[in-house]
């Protein structure tokens, strides 16, 4: 693994591309700490995927097919006729340079490949020499190249560098999405085994055992009974988690990330904090171990793989026969059930419209994938005054949000969580209105790259980010960045360590199980982490 | 290739364009080809360019509805939400299109990225920057007014929109140039502001170091392009005045079918005519063609409704998934041992 450069070495960045050389003519430069490493075997073989063998990104011999260049033209005809968006966006960029300076890995590197209009064109000058007549005849004069090794390595490197965030989207004059051309470039980097290890993974991990951290059912179960020591700990109160029980009336998916590691976990307990306060009102819930994610790296894979995950979902409902679903927080998990799951998995006719059971609201804009946002769950809850709240238990904290690029981009989810924010904590700040809701940051590390060999790639693609953080921090002394995202849960903490040492990671529920009033708790003396709430400092030890 | 090579190639290709109509018009009076076989031939080209590639484009199918959303989606009565950023059917997507379409919505949210490093730490802001949009606007904008003012030229009935066009765009003039009253004609506002507006969006691509390094030749030749044929046409209505009458019934004939090519008439003319024919014969294989795209791009045109209204994918297909009897197959006796339930029993023999 590379090591990263200090905060001030890698703040040094020259954003200027070279003069006098064309990008056709510069070589591609695969760095450690930049790139990932290659998937491995076996979990390609777990999914019948195409080329499973050991390679590594760095070494010049890739293992490729000896057709590798004929299955690339294949794929690209294929995808240039099933997709509009792909062969619109071949087709119709202008150049305007509008998206450059917004994408946060050219930000943080000054890699002017790293131009989303210049990781597009990797790819468009490929679609021009094989498939427009002026690309064929006139060659570089008509910005077309030849598909080398070379300019393979150059797609493979690049579209691992990008996160899907579509923030380059919506600045283009014609919503052109580099997300789009990334996942069809990854799909065409999958027709020869040329994934990344920690999505490859996740997603044979997924397959088997239902969530990406490869947990199995029984270790699932041991975890969330875990957490309810911890919960009986803190409030007194012993909870009971529910699984894979048929006849309940709701399914709930988190992603596993929540399960498994800091902060996420305390969000986890959140969760299960609210349904435990809810039972006695009507809440009928229970997990299942078989669909144990919510996220979806199959998503970062190809279209047919994050079907073959987001499958689950469905089928566990049916199964269990619940009418409705309720989904944790999580970024591109969300992407996924608002703009694919219906029509990868759907229709989900074994499901009824979705209907609070505490407050009989019909959650009608989910009346066909019948799935709802816990945000939204608990935010209708909040509004109709069925949650016993005190959120001077949050006082210690000064809270930002960041949007999520998926829930923001790919569904327009910003008011609910501000909503449920504000009514658990008494200090929320915004960060400045170019770097939230719809033109949010990402974290840096979406889309399969919150690996550990490319830390430095995520320091900077995160860099516009942490940056607007320690301006809220410097501003208004915040030291809490609330998100509604698993993977952000799972890289902020390094990027905050990084950047803004002083700030702190958490979900919008471990928030709300703070300020959640129990009946009969005992007097409450620390947060979900164990640390002492505001007013009990001297009552820790008691 | 870098930008001099790109500028030096488009420049000559430009110039290419200017001179074979000055000689082919100039010095072999070839005007039946200019001035009918090249003009049918190019406007054929464009037409039946543009049907093929919109044809292409709309074969390919929406397999997912993937819009940008640009605002709080529809949600509870009492979250507002965003309509137009975020339609959750047809009527917020037409009013977003058109806002995209005539005001370039999308682009005037453009910023800059204004990065300092100062004392060990990176400052990263996000500067006001609506020169490329309002450029762009004026551009396209003059671009439509002065194509319309032609009208005046190809029928024979001066339709009244060209009257109360030519009245708009002249009267915002009148005496506020120097050169109005030394025999020239009303200057029109649009006719200045297309050639600013082409200056600034071909100055930009060299001067900004980013621009420079993605702009390829595809990109200084049609701006090239439009900024000859712009100053063509301003030289025949200001300083190398041509018999408009024989323009008009050159034009109306062509639009007839009737075509007569041009006599007596300046070679300037001819020039016009022929930057025109390569622009609108370039279009549809061009970048160009983004008029057209726009109005399909599936990120702008469709509603945020997916979570009420199931898209369908034309071409799904069934794909192998791990089933829940696999997995419960698996792990079965771990799930009994934790007291999961399980649909199975461990059978015991």
């Amino acid at each position: 693994m590379a090591d990263t450069p200090k905060p001030d070495e890698l703040s040094k960045i020259d954003h200027k591309p070279p003069l006098l050389r064309g990008w056709m003519d510069i070589p591609v430069d695969i760095k450690p700490g930049i790139c990932c490493y290659g998937s491995k075997p076996k979990d390609l073989e777990y999914m019948s995927m195409p080329n499973p063998r050991d390679w590594n990104p760095l070494e010049d011999d890739w293992k490729l097919p000896e057709d590798w260049e004929d299955i690339i033209d294949k794929g690209m005809k294929d995808r240039l006729g099933k997709f509009r968006s792909f062969k619109l966006f071949m087709d119709i960029c202008v150049r305007c340079g509008a998206c450059a300076d917004k994408c946060h890995f050219f930000i943080g590197s000054g890699d002017p490949k790293n131009m989303p209009v210049m990781r597009a064109e990797l790819i468009r000058s490929v679609y021009r020499k094989k498939f427009t007549a002026g690309g064929k005849l006139l060659g570089k004069l008509a910005g077309a190249r030849n598909l080398t090794e070379d300019v393979l390595k150059e797609w493979w490197y690049y579209l691992y560098q990008c996160t899907e965030c579509r923030r380059c989207s919506l600045f283009c004059p014609y919503g052109i999405d580099m997300a789009e051309i990334t996942i069809m470039g990854r799909e065409l980097t999958n027709l020869i085994g040329l994934n990344i290890d920690w999505i490859a993974a996740p997603v044979a991990n997924c397959y088997r055992t239902g969530n990406h951290l490869g947990i199995q059912p029984h270790a699932y179960k041991d975890m969330l009974e875990f957490f309810t020591d911890e919960i009986e700990d803190i409030t007194g109160i012993k909870m009971e988690p529910d699984f894979n029980r048929k006849g309940a009336e709701i399914l709930f998916i988190t992603p596993s990330g929540d399960v498994f590691a800091d902060p996420g976990t305390f969000t986890c307990m959140g969760y299960m904090m609210l349904f435990y306060y809810l039972k006695s009102m009507g809440l009928d819930i229970t997990w299942s171990t078989y669909a144990s994610e919510g996220g979806n790296f199959g998503f970062f894979t190809s279209h047919e793989v994050a079907k073959r995950l987001n499958a689950k979902m469905y089928a566990e409902s049916k199964r269990l026969g619940s009418k409705w679903i309720l989904g944790g927080e999580c970024g591109h998990m969300w992407r996924v059930i608002n703009q694919y799951m219906d029509t990868f998995n759907g229709p989900a006719d074994h499901l009824e419209n979705p209907v609070s059971p505490i407050t009989g609201t019909k959650f009608e804009n989910a009346n066909s994938t019948k799935m709802v946002h816990i945000v939204e769950f608990t935010a209708d809850l909040i509004k109709n005054n069925k949650l016993k709240l005190d959120a001077s238990r949050n006082d210690n904290l000064k809270v930002t949000f960041h949007d999520s690029c998926n829930p923001a981009r790919g569904m327009g989810f910003f008011e609910e969580p501000r909503y449920v924010i504000k009514k658990v904590c008494n200090n929320f700040y915004e960060m400045p209105p170019n770097t939230i809701r719809e033109q949010t940051f990402c974290c840096g590390s979406g889309a399969g790259l919150n690996a550990g060999e490319d830390m430095e790639l995520r320091m900077r693609g995160g860099m516009p980010r942490a940056n607007a953080v320690k301006h809220v921090h410097e501003k208004f002394g915040v030291n809490m960045l609330a998100c509604i995202c698993a993977i952000d849960r799972a890289v902020f903490p390094d990027l905050m360590r990084y950047w803004v040492p002083e700030v702190d990671v958490t979900g919008v529920h471990e928030l709300v199980a703070n300020a959640l009033v129990f009946e009969g708790e005992k007097k409450r003396t620390t947060n979900l982490r164990g640390e002492p709430l505001p007013g009990m400092e001297d009552e820790e030890d008691v | 290739m870098n930008f001099i090579l790109s500028v030096i190639i488009s420049l000559i290709a430009v110039v290419v364009v200017i001179l074979i109509p000055w000689v082919g018009v100039g010095a072999f009076d070839l005007r039946v080809l200019f001035g009918i076989v090249i003009p049918y031939a190019a406007i054929s080209i464009f037409i039946v360019g543009i049907v093929v590639k919109v044809l292409d484009w709309g074969r390919s199918p929406v397999p997912f509805r993937i819009p940008t959303t640009a605002g709080q989606e529809w949600s509870f009565p009492w979250i507002k939400t965003n309509p137009v950023d975020n339609p959750k059917g047809k009527g917020g997507v037409i009013i977003r299109m058109l806002f995209e379409v005539l005001l370039f919505r999308s682009l005037f949210r453009n910023t800059r990225l204004e990065y300092t490093f100062k004392d060990g730490a990176a400052k990263i802001d996000h500067e006001w920057e609506k020169w490329l949009w309002l450029a762009a606007l004026l551009f396209h904008w003059s671009f439509l007014v002065i194509f319309l003012r032609h009208f005046r030229f190809f029928v024979q009935q001066i339709p009244g929109f060209v009257h109360l066009l030519e009245s708009l765009d002249g009267f915002l003039q009148l005496g506020v140039l120097p050169v109005t009253g030394f025999g020239v004609p009303d200057v029109y506002l649009t006719d200045l502001l297309l050639l600013i507006a082409l200056a600034y969006l071909f100055i930009r691509r060299l001067y900004i170091p980013h621009m420079r390094f993605i702009s390829l030749p595809a990109d200084y030749f049609p701006l090239l392009l439009i900024f000859s044929l712009g100053i063509s046409g301003v030289l025949m209505r200001y300083f190398i005045r041509v018999d408009i009458t024989v323009v008009k019934e050159f034009a109306v004939g062509f639009f007839k079918f009737s075509p007569k090519a041009p006599e007596g008439i300046g070679v300037i003319f001819y020039i016009h005519l022929f930057i025109l024919c390569v622009l609108i014969a370039y279009f549809p294989f061009s970048k160009l063609m983004h008029f057209a795209g726009v109005f399909l791009s599936p990120t702008r045109n469709l509603s945020n409704n997916n979570r009420f209204v199931r898209h369908v994918n034309p071409w799904d297909y069934p794909v192998k998934t791990h089933t829940y009897e696999e997995y419960e197959d698996e792990f079965r006796e771990k799930m009994v041992e934790a007291g999961l339930p399980v649909d199975k029993q461990i059978e015991t023999t």
